[in-house]
């Protein structure tokens, strides 16, 4: 993540265009909403772009992008780099033969699933989501890739919820993150 | 409309993105031929032709909003809207979106859904393209329509991907254009 100092001079149009929605979905959560985001036609085409200048020459063939919002932002980087993309999905929306990982919510667990067959052996993969909490869910993704021999190469969020320690959950895979919501 | 009839006739994109298509039977149940797009975004050549024959019919329509349908309008859309110079408007499943909303209903072939969009997403006045990946018996898009225009949207078109033989012949949903890639397949062998 860029520093405070040398900031990339569009980081903080995109902080900005960020709507912050208090007790949603529960209250005491303070929700990050990306839709402003993407109604800034100049914050969403700078979004894109930061991703896609930092990943354009590492050799990445898969964009996975997980349900539903990391399917906004990991499209336009896919197209843009040259590589798939591969959507990582709820349980029963993949119509044909998935694998699927289970992860751990606040309370109870869910899944996510993956078409067999999208990727490959040795790809190497960058994961996309909107925003990293817990990191629970981009773990999953992690796994999901990894159990099929794809390589991780970094994990990318638009927001980071710092004092949820996402970032620890995720170990020695990288990450990288636009704006810091602390 | 098809595109095939629509000034893309013998165009070899559209023969590709096609092919890219792969058919599940019997998904979500019995007696379905689903068209599933997912192996059209691993091919980046025929996902990107998709998203440029797109563009290349909007980009010139003084369209400000693009508006996707949840999930797979989401893969579509903002592609889209990135090229054309629009904002990009998700259309959602009830409770999805965090603040305030409006919502219309629609019927499903056993009950009814909800589409839901963000108030002050769009103003009165833009003109807005509705995108999902299939339209059926365009339940969906209707609904999508119904809510742009009680905001006071123009929908200029609605576009998908894939259209079913329902919508064969059919050039208006609603009264509002529809603008259709390819028809589905048949099973093959390929997949």
């Amino acid at each position: 993540m860029a520093s405070e100092d040398g900031q990339d001079p569009r980081i903080s149009r995109i902080a900005s265009s960020i709507r912050v929605i208090p007790d949603f979905p529960k209250p005491g959560i303070v929700f990050q909403d990306i839709t402003t985001l993407l109604l800034d036609t100049k914050a969403f085409r700078d979004t894109i772009d930061l991703f896609v200048e930092r990943y354009k020459d590492k050799n990445i063939s898969v964009v996975a992008g997980v349900e539903a919002r990391g399917f906004i932002f990991g499209p336009p980087i896919a197209l843009a780099i040259g590589a798939k993309f591969v959507p990582m999905r709820k349980p029963n929306k993949l119509p044909g033969p998935v694998i699927s990982e289970e992860y751990s919510l606040e309370y109870g667990t869910d899944i996510m699933e993956m078409h067999v067959g999208a990727v490959e052996a040795g790809e190497r993969a960058l994961v996309i989501d909107d925003l990293i909490a817990t990191g629970g869910t981009l773990c999953a993704a992690i796994k999901l890739l990894e159990r099929v021999g794809v390589h991780v190469v970094e994990c990318a969020c638009v927001i980071e919820l710092p004092e949820l320690k996402g970032r620890e959950r995720l170990g020695d895979k990288p990450l990288f993150v636009i704006v810091n919501a602390a | 409309m098809f595109a095939a009839e629509n000034g893309l006739r013998g165009d070899p994109r559209l023969q590709a993105i096609s092919e890219a298509i792969r058919v599940v039977p019997h998904f979500p149940k019995q007696g379905i031929m689903f068209q599933d797009i997912t192996t059209l975004l691993l091919n980046h050549k025929a996902f990107k032709d998709t998203v440029d024959i797109f563009v290349d019919r909007y980009r010139d329509m003084g369209i400000s909003v693009v508006a996707g349908v949840e999930a797979r309008g989401f893969m579509f859309g903002p592609s889209i809207a990135l090229a054309i110079g629009a904002k990009f408007v998700p259309l959602r499943k009830p409770r999805k979106l965090p603040g305030k909303v409006i919502s219309e209903a629609y019927e499903l072939e056993y009950g009814a859904d909800c589409l839901e969009m963000h108030v002050g997403a769009v103003q009165p006045g833009e003109r807005a393209l509705v995108i999902d990946d299939l339209v059926a018996t365009g339940g969906t898009l209707s609904a999508a329509i119904r809510l742009l225009e009680r905001v006071g949207a123009e929908v200029v078109e609605c576009a998908c991907v894939i259209g079913l033989p329902e919508v064969k012949g059919q050039h208006k949903l609603n009264g509002k254009p529809l603008y259709v890639l390819v028809e589905p397949r048949e099973i093959d062998d390929c997949y």
